[in-house]
C-alpha cells in the first residue's frame, strides 16, 4: 500500500490509496430447507490522485495490476474534475466500536441452527408457508493512506439474521419478512421469527379500503420503503449544490412538522452502518439534519463541501465503486411520544403500511412516492381488521411530513441503514381496485 | 498466467473431487465510466477486476466459494466440496448436460473500454450541452459505463467454455425546477459493446430535457382504474415485471402451491398473446451462447396463444420439475452463484395499429418510457417516464409521471389489444437476489390494458 502511494506521488501532486478487504460466510435456506453454504473473499484497491490540479481515479481487485493502476489514474486525471479539496492530514479518530471478535468464532453449525430455528418457528405457526432464510457473518478491513500523512485503519464485523415467508393460496400470495443485523453475534432467532408471526396474525383476515384520502400509519418498514428515499436525495450535499433539492435553500426554515427530527449517525456502537471515519479518512460525526421540523444541515464529502464552501461531514462514500460521493451512513429519525397502539386507536378508517412496493419509482427528487401496499392492514374504529390488497398509497413527503399526526415512541433499525419509529400521517391518497 | 491457463490447471483438480458435481468460474474484466452531475464532470475512471468461484454439489447441497486471490485454488475447491457435504442431506438432481469445450469469440474484437476516454467524454459533453441549452433546466445527470469481460467456465463433467462479452449503458436525466417544484425525466439506453449505437441520441436527449420542463406545468392524475395504452418500452418493462419473474422456475420448483397455479396449459390471456424469452438473438444485451452453468442458450415460449407453455430453468430446477433445460442460469459476476434469470423477454407483435388502439378509448392514459418496475410475483408495479391523458380517442394533455400496478393473474387477461410494432429496449438492468443490474433487454409492441390501477396525487 505504501509502495503504491510512493509510485503514485512520483506522477502526481497528491495521492490516496484506499484498500478494503472482506471475508464472509452465508448460510442460505430455500423452501424451508438448508440449501447453500457460501464463503466470500474480496480485496480491492482504489487509487485517487491529483495531477495538475485535476482528480484521477482507478481501481482494481487484481493484485498483479498495481502498476497499471497508476497509469490508468494518470490517464483519467487529464479530464478529471478540478480538485477543490485537500486530503485530510493525520487526524484524530474518536473510537467507534464496530468489531466483535466473537463474530469470527461463530461456527457454521451454530449459523445453520439459527436458520433452522427461524424456519421451524414460522412453519409451525402457519402450515403451508414457504420460507427463505439467511444467516450471514463476516469482517471488513479498511485502510486509507494519503500523501499528506493521513492514515486510517479499522476493522468491522457484522452478523445478520433474515427470513422471508410466502404463503400462497390459489393465486393469492402473502409475503412477510424480518431481518436484523449487528456487529455482535446474534442468537435471538425467536425475536426475528416473532416479528414474522405478528405479521401473519394481522394478515389472517382480508379487508378492503375505499379509494379516497385516508389516515396512514407507516411502521418502521413502511417508513423505509415509502418515505426515506426522497429524504436521502434531498439532504445529499451534491443534490443541494446542483439546486435539485427542494430543501436546498431552506436551511434554518421549518419545512417539516415540529415533531420531526432527523440525523445522520455513523457513531452508534456496534451498528454495521457505523465506522470511525468515512471513505476519505474524515472522522465520523453525528450530523443533525432536521431539528423540530427545521432544516439544520446536509451531508457532504470533501469535494462537494469545498464547492459549497463548507466542511465535510464525514459522509464520503465509495459504495458504488467510484470516486467518493456524499451518502448517508445511517439515518436516524428520533422517537416521539405516541404508542403504536394509540395511533391505531385514533383511526376510524385508515391503513397501516408495513411495506410499500415500488414507491421509489416516481419523481424521487421532487419528493413524490407512489406504491402498491405489499403488506398492510385496514384499520376500522381503532382496530386492525385485516390485510389489504390491490391498493396504492401515494403522496409527496414534503406534504406528508409537514403535518404528521404522531411519531411513535419505539424506534427500530430497518434494512441496516435506518432507525425509525412508526409515523402517522393524517391523510394520504389511497386508490384501490374493487 | 492468464485465467485460461489457471482454468486449465484447475480442470485437473475439479475432475478428481469427491462430489456429485463441481464447477468453477474465472473472470477478468475491464471497465470505464464517465459521469456528469450538472455541468461539471463528476467522475471519470477505469477499473480492472479479476476473480473466480468454485461451486460444488454433494447430496443436493451446494457449497460456494468466491475469491479474487487466485492463489491456493486447490484449497478453495476442497473448501467448496466440504461446505457442500456439510449442507447435503438428500439426492443431487441436475438435468443431464453434454460436456462442452468451446471458445466463443463473436465479440472478442469489440472492446468499448479501449476507446480513448477523450472520445467518450466528448460525446457526453455533447449530450450534457443539449440538456443545458433547454431553458429552466436546473441540473443534469449523464452516466456512461462500459465493460469487457472474459469468462472461463469449467466443470467436473469436462466442460471448458471461454466467452467474451462487452456491454455499454448510458443513463441520462434532466431536472427542471420552478418555484421550489422539481421535475425529472430520464433516458436509459444500452448496447452490446457497440459504441457507435450510442452516438445518435441527440434528438432524444433534447426531447427528454424539454419534457422535464413541460412537466412543471403538467397536472397530476387522480388515482383509480383506467384503460391504459403502453408504448413498446413500457410494455417491455411490464412483461418483464408482470410475467417474466413469475416464469423463473426457482420461485416455482420447490413450492407445491405455486406449481399448482403455474400448471402448463393454464390460460393467462387472450389467444393473441405470445410471450418469449430468448438469449439467442445476436446483438441484444441479454444474449449469450452458453449460460453460467455451461448450458446452451434456447428460445422459450412462456405464453403461447394465451396459455402458459414454458418457464425458465437452471439445471437443478429443470431436473426437479422434470422439464427441458432452457439455459437461463446466470450470475452477475464471480461473487455470486448462478440463479434463474431472464435474458431478452418480449411480447410478439399482433395486428392492431396505435391509432385503432387509442381510437376506442373515451378516457384513458397513454403511458410511455421507463422509470422503474418491481414485482412480488403476484403484484407488480411499474412507472412511466411520460404519460398523457387519452380523451375521446385522441392523445391529449401531458401528465406528471404515473405509477401503474396490477395483479398478474388478471392483468394479462385484461390485455385486449396488441400492436404491430415490436421494439426491443436495451436500456434495462434486472435485479434479483442482490445481483443487480444484470444486462437484459425487454420488448413489446404497443399494448392496451383495460382496468389498470393507477396511483394518484
Amino acid at each position: 500500500m505504501e509502495d503504491l502511494l510512493a509510485q503514485a506521488v512520483v506522477a502526481a501532486e497528491e495521492a490516496e490509496v484506499f484498500t478494503v478487504s472482506s471475508e464472509g460466510t452465508l448460510v442460505q435456506f430455500e423452501a424451508n430447507r438448508l440449501k447453500y453454504l457460501q464463503t466470500k473473499q474480496q480485496t480491492s484497491v482504489a487509487l485517487r490522485l491529483i495531477r495538475q490540479g485535476r482528480v484521477g481515479y482507478a481501481t482494481t481487485t487484481d493484485i498483479g495490476e498495481r502498476r497499471n493502476l497508476v497509469s490508468n489514474a494518470v490517464e483519467t486525471a487529464q479530464f478529471g474534475m478540478l480538485a477543490e479539496f485537500q486530503l485530510p492530514a493525520s487526524g484524530v479518530y474518536s473510537p467507534v466500536a464496530v468489531f466483535d471478535a466473537g463474530v469470527v468464532s461463530v461456527a457454521n453449525e451454530a449459523m445453520i441452527q439459527l436458520g433452522e430455528e427461524m424456519v421451524a418457528s414460522v412453519t409451525a405457526y402457519t402450515p403451508g408457508i414457504i420460507c427463505e432464510a439467511e444467516v450471514a457473518k463476516g469482517t471488513v478491513s479498511v485502510s486509507i493512506r494519503n500523501s499528506r500523512g493521513g492514515q486510517a485503519d479499522y476493522r468491522k464485523s457484522y452478523f445478520s439474521l433474515g427470513i422471508e415467508g410466502s404463503l400462497v393460496n390459489d393465486t393469492d400470495m402473502l409475503f412477510v419478512g424480518e431481518s436484523v443485523s449487528s456487529c455482535h453475534p446474534l442468537s435471538n432467532s425467536g425475536a426475528v421469527a416473532g416479528a414474522v408471526l405478528r405479521q401473519l396474525e394481522l394478515a389472517k383476515d382480508r379487508a378492503s379500503v375505499p379509494s379516497k384520502s385516508l389516515p396512514v400509519v407507516f411502521t418502521p418498514g413502511g417508513v423505509a420503503s415509502a418515505l426515506i428515499e426522497p429524504l436521502m436525495a434531498a439532504f445529499n450535499g451534491k443534490t443541494v449544490l446542483k439546486g435539485a433539492s427542494p430543501i436546498g435553500n431552506k436551511l434554518g426554515q421549518a419545512v417539516f412538522d415540529r415533531k420531526f427530527r432527523l440525523r445522520d449517525d455513523p457513531t452508534v456502537g456496534y451498528r454495521p452502518s457505523s465506522r470511525p471515519c468515512d471513505d476519505e479518512g474524515v472522522p465520523s460525526q453525528c450530523t443533525t439534519l432536521v431539528e423540530e421540523g427545521v432544516v439544520t444541515g446536509f451531508i457532504y464529502d470533501l469535494q462537494t463541501a469545498a464547492m459549497a464552501h463548507t466542511h465535510s461531514t464525514g459522509n464520503g462514500s465509495r459504495n458504488h465503486g467510484g470516486l467518493p460521493l456524499p451518502a448517508p451512513s445511517a439515518f436516524v429519525i428520533a422517537p416521539g411520544d405516541t404508542d403504536f397502539t394509540e395511533m391505531v386507536q385514533d383511526i376510524k378508517e385508515g391503513l397501516v403500511v408495513e411495506q410499500l412496493m415500488g414507491a421509489g419509482q416516481g419523481n424521487v427528487l421532487g419528493g413524490d412516492f407512489s406504491g402498491n401496499v405489499l403488506l398492510g392492514y385496514k384499520v376500522e374504529n381503532g382496530k386492525i381488521v385485516g390485510r389489504v390488497k390491490n391498493t396504492m398509497v401515494s403522496g409527496n413527503i414534503y406534504q406528508a411530513l409537514k403535518q404528521v399526526a404522531a411519531i411513535g415512541r419505539e424506534a427500530k433499525w430497518v434494512d441496516g441503514f435506518l432507525q425509525t419509529p412508526p409515523i402517522y400521517c393524517p391523510g394520504l391518497s389511497v386508490a384501490s381496485k374493487r | 498466467m492468464t485465467i485460461k491457463d489457471i482454468g486449465q490447471e484447475l480442470a485437473g483438480v475439479i475432475g478428481k473431487c469427491d462430489a456429485d458435481y463441481v464447477e468453477a468460474h474465472l473472470e477478468e474484466s475491464q471497465t470505464s465510466h464517465v459521469v456528469y452531475r450538472g455541468r461539471e464532470l463528476d467522475s471519470i475512471g477505469r477499473a480492472t477486476a479479476i476473480g473466480g468461484n468454485v461451486r460444488a454439489m454433494v447430496k443436493g447441497g451446494w457449497g460456494f466459494v468466491s475469491f479474487n486471490d487466485l492463489n491456493n485454488l486447490p484449497e478453495r475447491v476442497a473448501l467448496a466440496v466440504k461446505q457442500a457435504r456439510f449442507v447435503g442431506r438428500e439426492a443431487s438432481q441436475l438435468v443431464a448436460a453434454e460436456p462442452v469445450v468451446a471458445t466463443v469469440s463473436v465479440e472478442a474484437d469489440r472492446d468499448p473500454v479501449a476507446i480513448p476516454l477523450a472520445e467518450k467524454k466528448q460525446l457526453m459533453d455533447e449530450y450534457n450541452d443539449i440538456i443545458w441549452r433547454t431553458p429552466e433546466i436546473q441540473t443534469s445527470t449523464v452516466g456512461y459505463a462500459d465493460s469487457r469481460k472474459q469468462t472461463i467456465f469449467l466443470s467436473s463433467a469436462g466442460s471448458f467454455i471461454e466467452q467474451t462479452r462487452a456491454d455499454i449503458t448510458l443513463r441520462l436525466a434532466a431536472v427542471a425546477a420552478r418555484d421550489g417544484d422539481i421535475q425529472q425525466v430520464g433516458l436509459s439506453v444500452g448496447s452490446r459493446g457497440d459504441f457507435s449505437i450510442l452516438q445518435s441520441y441527440h434528438d432524444e436527449v433534447a426531447h427528454m430535457a424539454e419534457r422535464a420542463v413541460v412537466l412543471l406545468s403538467a397536472p397530476q392524475i387522480k388515482g383509480g382504474e383506467y384503460t391504459v395504452v403502453l408504448d413498446p418500452v413500457l410494455a417491455g418493462v411490464f412483461v418483464h415485471e408482470a410475467f417474466g419473474h413469475l416464469s423463473e422456475s426457482d420461485f416455482v420448483y420447490e413450492n407445491e402451491r405455486v406449481r399448482r397455479i403455474m400448471t402448463l396449459g393454464r390460460q393467462f390471456g387472450h389467444p393473441e398473446l405470445n410471450i418469449v424469452d430468448t438469449a439467442t438473438i445476436p446483438g441484444l444485451r441479454g444474449s449469450y451462447q452458453y449460460d453460467d452453468e455451461g448450458m446452451p442458450a434456447t428460445r422459450t415460449y412462456l405464453i403461447r396463444e394465451g396459455k402458459l407453455v414454458g418457464r425458465l430453468h437452471s439445471r437443478e430446477t429443470a431436473a426437479k420439475m422434470n422439464e427441458k433445460p432452457t439455459g437461463n442460469a446466470r450470475a452477475i459476476n464471480h461473487r455470486y452463484p448462478p440463479i434463474v434469470r431472464m435474458t431478452n423477454t418480449y411480447i410478439e407483435p399482433g395486428v392492431v395499429s396505435l391509432a385503432d388502439m387509442v381510437g376506442g378509448i373515451k378516457e384513458g392514459i397513454y403511458a410511455k418510457n421507463w422509470y422503474g418496475g418491481t414485482t412480488s410475483m403476484e403484484m407488480f408495479t411499474f412507472s412511466a417516464g411520460e404519460a398523457y391523458m387519452i380523451r375521446h380517442g385522441k392523445i391529449a394533455e401531458m401528465l406528471r409521471p404515473v405509477v401503474l400496478t396490477g395483479n398478474v393473474f388478471n392483468t394479462l387477461e385484461n390485455i385486449d389489444a396488441i400492436g404491430d410494432d415490436l421494439t426491443m429496449n436495451q436500456g434495462g438492468g434486472c435485479g434479483k437476489g442482490g445481483q443487480m443490474p444484470l444486462p437484459v433487454s425487454n420488448g413489446s409492441p404497443h399494448i392496451r390494458i383495460s382496468r389498470c390501477l393507477v396511483g394518484g396525487g
